[in-house]
């Protein structure tokens, strides 16, 4: 089967990058600014990392090796992670993590509505939940640009500073590769476009209702999609990974 | 014909499924709750399908063990638990009594229907299930579970939950 490769590819580019999402919104708990923020921001971990599962169980089916979702997730090395470099950056401070959450999010729910018409069922269904979910992530993430940006002077310097360092990693989630290509043929995923399109005009209109400044497009970050990451990629899998390495199989 | 001590029909398979409850909110059956779909029997065998609320919603390995055990409790072993993605769960299948047990149990409804509005940023109007009052604000769209928000009461002064229209 001629697709089965690229739809393996796409799978784990999809489940990766709610994967290493989830990690970092995970990597809050217990650290929340406030009780309340600490609960959304594991609730939100919950949303993506369930994706992930999904996305990561259907990848395992498609390779026909037996690997579960677990096995991708705790087992592979860095270099066959597929995720977006944008999810895998430091949590910096919130207005960082919001950001960084906010770019995601805006990108994030047009591309699963579209996926909602996948010519693949099991994509379509996938997607058909996790729109739900994403509505209310990019609500919240909107929410705390907006508070930041229209806030104090400190908060507006923090969260433009954040979108400075943040945005050379959004060109990357609209590049399309041959993997893409074939799929798009397909029916199976979306041109990229009318996607992009929505993005800009989210994130227009979030900025300006945040008094902030939408950074020009210069030189964009890519490479995760070939599983060529950044130096904090490593540090992240090795505390993900921990357990399974060290214990394999161990079961909760 | 029967297996150990009850029926095998859809019936009641069904009645006993009613023992199973959401392990976040007991009080309200997977059924009520909109996230058991279909009972099927079939050559002596049951066939459970279930949906997720949301996805990574740690309760539905839970919910799907406790089918298992309760069906194994009345002597019916030949089960299977099926989850299902499509159609996508949406609160407009937790049922007018689910609705009240909910209220009753201090956690707010969702809205009647699963409108856009709520999901795209309008922000419902939420009656205190304490006091009844339409004076509340919402302190975080993320609640104690995923399906639900956390309000407060401006009347009554109470924190309490809302499950989220989805």
């Amino acid at each position: 089967m001629p697709e089965q490769q690229p739809l393996l590819t796409y799978l784990l580019r999809r489940g990766d990058d709610n994967l290493i999402l989830g990690q970092r919104l995970g990597e809050w708990c217990g650290h929340g600014p406030q009780l309340e923020e600490d609960i959304a921001l594991a609730n939100r971990a919950l949303d993506v990392i369930g994706q992930a599962r999904n996305y990561l169980q259907y990848a395992g089916e498609v390779e026909g090796k037996q690997r579960t979702e677990d096995d991708l997730a705790f087992l592979r090395p860095e270099r066959e992670f597929v995720n977006c470099k944008l999810v895998e950056q430091h949590n910096g401070d919130y207005a960082h993590t919001m950001v960084r959450s906010f770019l995601y999010d805006a990108w994030h729910l047009p591309l699963q509505k579209a996926l909602t018409k996948s010519s693949d069922e099991q994509i379509a269904a996938i997607a058909g939940k996790a729109v739900k979910e994403i509505s209310y992530h990019l609500r919240a993430s909107s929410d705390w640009v907006i508070r930041f940006g229209d806030g104090t002077e400190e908060s507006h310097e923090r969260v433009q500073h954040a979108l400075n360092s943040l945005w050379t990693y959004t060109g990357e989630l609209f590049v399309q590769d041959e993997v893409d290509h074939v799929l798009v043929k397909a029916g199976v995923v979306p041109e990229m476009a009318p996607i992009k399109a929505e993005f800009d005009r989210t994130v227009n209109e979030v900025l300006t209702e945040a008094t902030l400044q939408r950074p020009a497009d210069a030189y964009m970050a890519t490479g995760g999609r070939q599983g060529v990451h950044g130096e904090h990629m490593g540090v992240l899998l090795a505390e993900m990974q921990y357990l399974q390495r060290a214990y394999p199989g161990a079961e909760w | 014909m029967t297996t150990g001590t009850t029926a095998l029909t859809e019936e009641s398979i069904y009645a006993l499924l009613e023992n199973v409850k959401d392990p976040e909110v007991p009080v309200i059956s997977v059924r009520e709750l909109g996230v058991l779909r279909d009972v099927k029997v079939e050559d002596g065998k049951v066939l459970v399908t279930i949906t997720p609320t949301y996805t990574g919603c740690p309760a539905m390995d839970v919910m799907r063990e406790d089918i298992l055990a309760e069906l194994h409790k009345a002597g019916i072993t030949n089960v299977e638990v099926k989850q299902v993605l499509a159609q996508a769960w949406t609160t407009d299948w937790i049922t007018e009594e689910g609705k009240a047990k909910l209220l009753a149990y201090g956690i707010a409804p969702p809205e009647k229907t699963a409108d856009i509005r709520a999901l795209k940023g309008g922000t419902p109007v939420v009656e205190c299930p304490q006091c009844g009052s339409k004076d509340t604000v919402m302190v975080s769209l993320f609640g104690s579970t995923a399906c639900k928000a956390l309000w407060k009461c401006n009347a009554c002064l109470e924190p309490f939950d809302q499950f989220k229209c989805l």
